[in-house]
């Protein structure tokens, strides 16, 4: 696949389609693999990588690249593809300087996933049929592969890309696996446990931004929270609750807009399922104003943005009771 | 050198515990160790290091400095601080360890911030040796070794016992508070742990980093180059590398109306930050290459040259683990430093 990739991308630069590319670059492991833009041939050949540990979302970085004079070639996961076309949607993206390759995945690998099956010193991984086999200095070791995936490629909402200029790969079709289980479980506890729950997961949080750094829909100029001149810059919490709203203003600010796409928790180095919060939107949006998926085209206005006489109305969280 | 079999851990703590506050590193809900005061039933977790650094017993995230309470033209100070208790954190590791000496030479440096060196010697710190190094771990780059920690008192785990060893008075006084439990022993296994550790510790890939470049007469030719560019392009401009970072000590002080009165705080501040350095004028670092190069060259150049060559940095590899976009140190020393010579 690196190969393909790579060979594909030198072309494309090589025949003036594009004047840049947005890709990944090796680092000194098989997993630490950092999103860098390439503008020719050598530089390409000089460290391009495409692994299964390529798993940021680089849909977000179009925003500053595409701003840019010239075309940008990028790759896409599926899942990506949402994104894309989320900030294409908020006229966040020109989408004439972008050229888009969407790449076929069947799953990504995560570092932190192996690390924590108690595998130390890595020093490589590769995938062999239902395994996946880690080198490491103390000897080889093999897991399930599904023991490397991250949460969000075993809930794959999607194989199927929703945005391209062309594929490598086959496209595939939007999955139906369990990913509002979990949601469903917090439903069905009472409020004091769901309340326990975040307490517990939020109160990990080391207030570091990442998850609203890294995520597609948090895309403001200047965050609220980090305005100074409002009275709403937020570094030091004064309690402990304080720091749990952060999170839930941010949800509530990306529902309806929010693909799905997993950043925020890739990225949380405290592992908090931030994606849990964003799932729950989701799910109360699907039921209350039919199934909606953000980023699936660039047209359908968003329910949230929306007004329909059938719309819900506000007394459906006595209606719906506890487990509003 | 005192030894404990390892049958009686629990009771060390136990000891310890009894009669001063007792930190270890714990297995939270995610399998992520972090520091957590023992009580019975807290088993000491297996991991190689927590996520979150030691730094935070000396200089936690946030904390009150002091209050204002304001009358007419009168403003009445109010001091906040209350009496530390004395405190012990077991299991430091020893990269996190010279962290520690890193921070005291920028807060008991003239003029001595109070708040941390009060901390400081309320705080006895009980390191323990590494036996499983791993990948991202570079300590040796620094002159650190992690199979002989530094710490008040070092300890190494075998498979059955404990080895004790007082490096300080406040380390000599700990054991002799928890005497009974120990015996004398002589250095054998620890001698053997030690010689196995740095087996380890060779084939580990990170060991020499190119750091000879970094001198003091080049700050300006790093400082200029057209690397930070590249470098710096992917950074989210999270704080992440700087909120695990054992050595990151740059704060924030902002006073907070309470309605009441007036509170003034410090918190963990970020260079990676866009508020960073705003003053008056407004701010001298506009873009996320100007923020990114502060990190890198404090760590690296600015450090060491007011420090008689001591970087930064210690090796822990938090950053090589949690930087969302695996940009870190490494890449950066790599990317400017050249070959090692």
């Amino acid at each position: 696949m690196q190969k393909v990739i790579e060979a594909r991308a030198a072309e494309l630069l090589n025949n003036g389609t594009v004047d840049r590319v947005l890709g990944w670059k090796a680092g000194d492991f098989l997993y630490d693999v950092t999103p860098a833009v390439f503008h020719n041939a050598e530089e390409l050949a000089d460290g391009f990588v495409y692994n299964d540990f390529c798993g940021a979302n680089l849909s977000k970085y179009l925003i500053k690249e595409a701003k840019k004079e010239g075309k940008v070639l990028v790759f896409l996961k599926p899942c990506d593809t949402y994104s894309f076309n989320q900030l294409l949607k908020e006229h966040r993206i020109p989408r004439d300087n972008v050229y888009v390759i969407g790449v076929e995945c069947y799953g990504k690998l995560d570092i932190e996933k192996i690390k924590a099956k108690g595998i130390d010193g890595i020093t490589g991984v590769r995938i062999d049929g239902s395994n996946a086999v880690v080198n490491t200095i103390y000897g080889e070791q093999i897991i399930n592969k599904w023991d490397a995936v991250p949460e969000r490629c075993v809930n794959c909402k999607s194989k199927k890309h929703v945005a391209y200029d062309e594929l490598i790969g086959a496209d595939g079709e939007v999955e139906q696996t369990g990913r509002f289980d979990m949601v469903e479980k917090l439903e069905n506890m009472t409020p004091d446990e769901r309340f326990a729950f975040w307490r517990g997961e939020l109160s990990r949080c080391i207030r570091c931004n990442a998850c609203r750094n890294a995520c597609p829909a948090c895309t403001c100029e200047k965050c609220v929270f980090d305005n100074d001149d409002l009275g709403t810059a937020n570094k030091a919490a004064s309690t402990s609750f304080e720091e749990n709203m952060f999170h839930i203003i941010r949800a509530f600010h990306v529902a309806g807009r929010c693909t799905d796409c997993g950043e925020c928790s890739r990225v949380c180095p405290q592992n908090i399922p931030l994606h849990l919060l964003n799932r729950k939107f989701i799910k109360d949006i699907n039921e209350l104003y039919g199934d909606f998926q953000a980023g699936e085209d660039t047209e359908t206005r968003g329910p949230l943005t929306n007004f329909r006489m059938d719309d819900c109305e506000p007394n459906i969280v006595y209606e719906r009771g506890g487990k509003a | 050198m005192k030894k404990l079999s390892l049958n009686k851990l629990n009771d060390l703590f136990a000891a310890i515990a009894e009669k001063q506050a007792l930190y270890l590193p714990v297995d939270n809900q995610v399998g992520q160790a972090e520091f957590r005061a023992w009580e019975n039933g807290v088993e000491m977790s297996r991991a190689l290091n927590t996520t979150r650094s030691a730094k935070d017993f000396f200089f936690p995230q946030t904390e009150n400095m002091m209050e204002f309470k304001v009358e007419g033209k009168k403003i009445e100070l109010i001091d906040t601080r209350k009496e530390t208790e004395d405190f012990v954190v077991f299991g430091v590791r020893a990269c996190d360890a010279r962290s520690f000496t890193i921070l005291d030479k920028v807060f008991l440096a003239d003029p001595v911030d109070t708040f941390y060196a009060n901390r400081r010697a309320h705080g006895t710190i009980v390191t323990l040796a590494c036996t499983r190094p791993t990948e991202t771990c570079f300590c040796t780059s620094f002159g650190i070794d992690p199979a002989n920690p530094e710490g008040d008192v070092a300890a190494w785990m075998t498979e059955t016992d404990l080895y004790l060893k007082a490096l300080t008075e406040k380390g000599t006084a700990l054991l002799e508070s928890i005497a009974d439990l120990l015996v004398d022993s002589d250095e054998q296994a620890v001698d053997a742990q030690k010689k196995a550790t740095g087996e380890i510790m060779a084939k580990l890939p990170l060991q020499n980093l190119p750091l000879d470049a970094f001198k003091p007469e080049k700050m300006l030719e790093f400082f200029d180059s057209p690397k930070w560019k590249t470098l710096s392009e992917s950074c989210l401009g999270c704080g992440t590398c700087t909120f695990v970072c054992p050595t990151c000590q740059c704060y924030d002080i902002k006073d907070f109306d309470t309605g009441h009165g007036i509170k003034r705080f410090r918190c963990w501040d970020s260079c990676m930050y866009s508020d960073f350095t705003k003053m008056a004028h407004g701010n001298s670092r506009l873009s996320q290459v100007e923020r990114f190069r502060q990190r890198f060259m404090h760590k690296l150049v600015y450090f060491p040259a007011n420090n008689n060559g001591e970087f930064g940095c210690v090796g822990c590899g938090r950053c090589l683990a949690k930087c969302p976009i695996s940009m870190n140190i490494v890449k950066v020393a790599k990317t400017l430093g050249g070959e090692q010579k």
